[in-house]
């Protein structure tokens, strides 16, 4: 990408994306988070039956997967931040961020297992 | 000489881990730190939540079961430390979702929509608890 005539700028170009992409996921957690929060506060505790029935609609399905996707790339963008400003030596932080990438892709798996188990 | 003079520069670079005692941050800075300490803090909790969502999903069973690990102390410990980093996560990424609209960057704003963030997350952390330990 050029700026102006002489200045060139380089780089791998996805510091605005996950700039963007660490803000939209955080509005898709929090609308999702509150939702349920004030859902849960209104409707009472109605025992397993209600919560189970909650989570086997499939609009709730459909809801809850885009808050887990949010999630887990909401919590690698922050956790590289994390890394990328404490962790100085390349090897460890290369090594770090790559075991976050390994973690947070169990999880997701992990919770889509959890969430079709209703 | 120039080299000797470049060394002997303080460098500023991100307040490590641990310097943090050490500094007496102001309001933003407490909420910025900790919101970084709230959110890896959800990172590493991450298995436990969605164990626990596992427990109360899979069946009757197991969310009686759940519902036996609740009641231990260790367990509302646990549920504490959730609550406040969702707590005060949510409540300090609405503002840094306000600050990156510009609203409020100036300093005396900033210092003050901080402060709100801790009167906000504070006493909702403080209903949790005492929803947690039976009180409520």
């Amino acid at each position: 990408m050029s700026i102006g005539s002489k200045r060139l700028v380089v780089g791998a170009h996805y510091g605005l994306r996950d700039w963007l992409g660490q803000r939209l996921s955080a509005v898709v957690l929090g609308v999702y988070t509150v939702a349920l929060v004030l859902y849960l506060l209104l409707a009472g505790n109605s025992g397993y039956d209600g919560w189970a029935r909650l989570f086997a609609a499939p609009w709730m399905k459909v809801a809850t997967l885009l808050a887990l996707a949010s999630l887990f790339y909401h919590a690698w963008v922050g956790m590289r931040d994390l890394w990328m400003d404490y962790v100085k030596p390349v090897g460890v932080r290369l090594t770090l961020q790559l075991l976050t990438v390994l973690y947070l892709l169990a999880c997701a798996v992990w919770s889509v297992q959890v969430l079709w188990i209703v | 000489m120039s080299t000797t003079l470049r060394e002997n520069k303080p460098q500023y670079r991100n307040i490590h881990i641990t310097q943090i005692v050490g500094y007496r941050l102001p309001a933003p800075g407490m909420v910025s730190i900790l919101h970084r300490i709230s959110g890896a803090l959800m990172f590493l909790l991450l298995p436990v939540a969605l164990w626990l969502l596992q427990l109360s999903l899979a069946s009757e069973t197991s969310y009686l079961r759940l519902s036996g690990i609740a009641a231990q102390w260790w367990a509302k410990l646990l549920f504490l430390v959730l609550v406040w980093s969702l707590v005060h996560h949510l409540v300090a990424g609405i503002r840094y979702l306000l600050l990156d609209l510009h609203i409020g960057i100036e300093k005396a704003a900033s210092v003050k929509s901080a402060l709100v963030v801790f009167a906000l997350s504070l006493p909702l952390t403080l209903l949790a608890a005492l929803r947690i330990f039976g009180v409520l």
